[in-house]
């Protein structure tokens, strides 16, 4: 017999879990140093990140390598909107911006879910043409449009202030808005996955001929998946604008080397589960951060090493392959971390021998 | 545009399309034979390049001593990679092999900027004082033809000439040709398929490396990321011309080269955006032609 939590415990355990999070939070706030809770924040922020192209990559097994054009187009749409028409009109220096968008302004709700939008409909427009492609050749051409992206908001200096890009945006993120929009990221994903709309998503994961044959529309489910996954990537970039206060489109920031770091996250968390890829993200920002002692002087040894720049990322492209080799699963493989697993997990031993 | 204009352009357009061209070849055979898109091939182009400048500065090698080190070096380095992260998967879903190529790219890109340093480094240094050779030209007409793009488009022509004379007249050819048709089969007969495709590997890298050091010579300024981009345009050079075909690769390369020469010089305008008419083209070539100018049709099996 198949052990399971009722519906009604299910539900309760969850707000228990929830109101235990909040609780945290606010004794993180209260307890921890403004580093450390800026730590905290970036979690969460790469925490949407992952689900979001989790729900691309993992749900829908489309392999996508644009990422980071919707957060890019998320961080400038927020941005613009917070930054007040003076600052905006300090800081265009090589071209003015356009007097349109100089006196829009709005809080940070609003500017965040206009990212959002905005970077939906990127989303819209970049998957409509690339998702009549298959595999490999999507990979490369949604990075390609990402590419495309970050270009033009390099050239198009009367929006976006080209190479210089936006500085002074206001520090916003703190940790119950990074904290609450990643919880309303995972309320909405995972009601997706569980809905029938996931369940045609995986069907196309696992044979998208056969899913075909069933009367699934492909083309529009895909397209569903990856414009959600890119309004929620907007959302991200907006965080990640009010957390960074200073944004530009170098290769290294907003562009594809961000796509990557998504992409470790949700490989380490295990591809397909939602959970994992929070994992993954939090495990991710922790490791980051800590490996910046690579880029200081320490001693090894008693040898002293000088610190190198650039050494983190080395580090973490030689573990990312590794685990790509070894452990392809990843934490979680495709199963998620859900109370009835855990009730399911801790009963298998005393259950064992029936089986 | 004037006669003179339009007859730099066309040399200008071969020989950017010559270095895309032998970068592709390498994307388009190791996409026939494994299936795989090797995102690290840009970046082997670029560790070339270091190769080659710091055979000069550090070993201070003759240039020319220093330019066959570093092919060597990076066909070995093709080879290693392939060893080390590639081979362990060759039985593992397509897409694994995918994320372990896109680390690869990333491991390459962060070990330069470790070990060489993240700032631009100018390749005019490795000539020294015989620097000059590389601006000298001559005139044809009223046409400017300088002597490095002879240079460049003829040892593009007899690489690319070396490349067909291996893959279609020597027996590691034949088995190259075989292995991209049937793997299990070609084991069967006798070959050693690791061996071919290590080789293929190392010969892809070898002509990436070429490619990389012409390009430094005809854009001297190189950092750690300078091969990202012609690697992600050999390989849409490779689609276009249909992945998989090495005659299709060298033609998309060219066909590439010189459409974007063109089209700056046509609307000197658009110029800053000239990295993105490549993935235009990618995308309007997968969608009409999808398996490219002299690909072949694959059917899709249930």
């Amino acid at each position: 017999m198949e052990k399971k939590l009722s519906a009604k415990a299910n539900f309760f355990l969850t707000v228990i879990f929830v109101i235990f999070v909040i609780f945290l939070l606010h004794l993180a706030n209260v307890y921890m140093n403004a580093y450390q809770l800026k730590i905290l924040n970036l979690m969460a922020i790469y925490g949407i990140m992952a689900v979001s192209l989790n729900l691309i990559n993992g749900i829908t097994g489309i392999f996508s390598l644009g990422h980071a054009g919707f957060i890019l187009v998320g961080a400038y749409t927020a941005a613009l909107l917070t930054l007040t028409p003076e600052q905006k009109e300090m800081s265009f220096i090589i071209e003015p911006i356009i007097p349109f968008l100089k006196h829009l302004h709005t809080n940070f709700f609003f500017a965040t879910l206009a990212g959002g939008v905005l970077a939906a409909f990127a989303a819209f427009l970049v998957g409509w043409s690339v998702l009549r492609l298959a595999g490999d050749y999507l990979a490369i051409a949604s990075l390609g449009f990402a590419e495309v992206i970050r270009i033009l908001a390099l050239n198009l200096r009367s929006i976006t202030n080209g190479a210089l890009g936006l500085k002074g945006i206001p520090e916003y993120t703190n940790t119950w808005w990074a904290w609450g929009w990643l919880f309303a990221t995972v309320l909405f994903i995972g009601s997706l996955v569980n809905s029938s709309y996931g369940r045609a998503l995986k069907a196309i994961r696992e044979d998208r001929i056969a899913a075909e044959e069933m009367g699934i529309n492909v083309f529009k489910h895909q397209l569903l998946s990856f414009v959600i996954g890119g309004f929620f990537a907007g959302i991200s970039g907006s965080l990640y604008a009010h957390w960074l206060t200073t944004i530009d489109p170098r290769i290294t920031t907003l562009g594809p080397m961000l796509t990557f770091y998504v992409l470790i996250m949700i490989v380490l968390g295990g591809l397909g589960s939602i959970t994992g890829s929070i994992l993954g993200a939090m495990i991710f920002a922790i490791l980051f951060e800590w490996f910046r002692r690579f880029e200081e002087p320490f001693t090894f040894f008693g040898i002293e090493v000088p610190g190198i720049k650039g050494m983190r990322i080395l580090v973490i492209s030689a573990i990312f392959i590794l685990v790509m080799i070894f452990w392809q699963r990843g934490l979680m493989g495709r199963t998620e971390l859900t109370w009835n697993n855990l009730y399911k997990w801790i009963f298998a031993r005393r259950g064992g021998e029936k089986s | 545009m004037t006669a003179t204009l339009v007859l730099q352009n066309i040399f200008n357009g071969i020989m950017l399309g010559g270095l895309y061209a032998l970068i592709a070849v390498g994307y388009t055979m190791v996409y026939g034979i494994l299936r795989l898109i090797n995102f690290a091939h840009g970046d082997i182009m670029m560790m070339g390049i270091y190769f080659a400048f710091y055979a000069v500065a550090l070993l201070s090698l003759p240039v020319w001593l220093a330019f066959i080190v570093a092919i060597l070096g990076s066909a070995l380095l093709g080879f290693l990679i392939d060893r080390v992260a590639y081979k362990p998967l060759r039985n593992a879903p397509r897409i694994s092999a995918l994320i372990t190529a896109i680390g690869m790219s990333f491991f390459l890109e962060s070990f330069a900027v470790v070990v060489f340093g993240a700032n631009y480094k100018s390749f005019l240094k490795v000539f020294g004082e015989h620097k000059e050779i590389l601006r000298k030209y001559i005139l044809i007409g009223n046409a400017r033809l300088p002597v490095l793009t002879i240079l460049v488009i003829s040892i593009t022509a007899l690489s690319l000439l070396f490349l067909f004379w291996i893959v279609y007249k020597t027996k590691i050819g034949m088995a190259m040709r075989a292995i991209s048709s049937d793997i299990p089969t070609t084991a069967l007969m006798g070959v050693n398929v690791d061996m071919v495709i290590g080789f293929t590997f190392a010969l892809g890298s070898a002509l990436a490396a070429i490619s990389g050091i012409m390009w430094a010579m005809r854009y001297p300024n190189f950092f750690p990321y300078t091969g990202f981009m012609p690697g992600l345009k050999a390989f849409i050079a490779a689609v276009f011309g249909g992945i998989g075909s090495i005659p299709g690769a060298v033609l998309g390369g060219f066909l590439l080269g010189m459409i974007e020469i063109l089209i700056v010089s046509m609307v000197p305008q658009v110029m800053e955006y000239k990295d993105a008419f490549a993935f235009v083209i990618l995308i309007i070539v997968l969608l009409v032609k999808p398996s490219g100018l002299m690909g072949q049709k694959v059917i899709e099996k249930v």
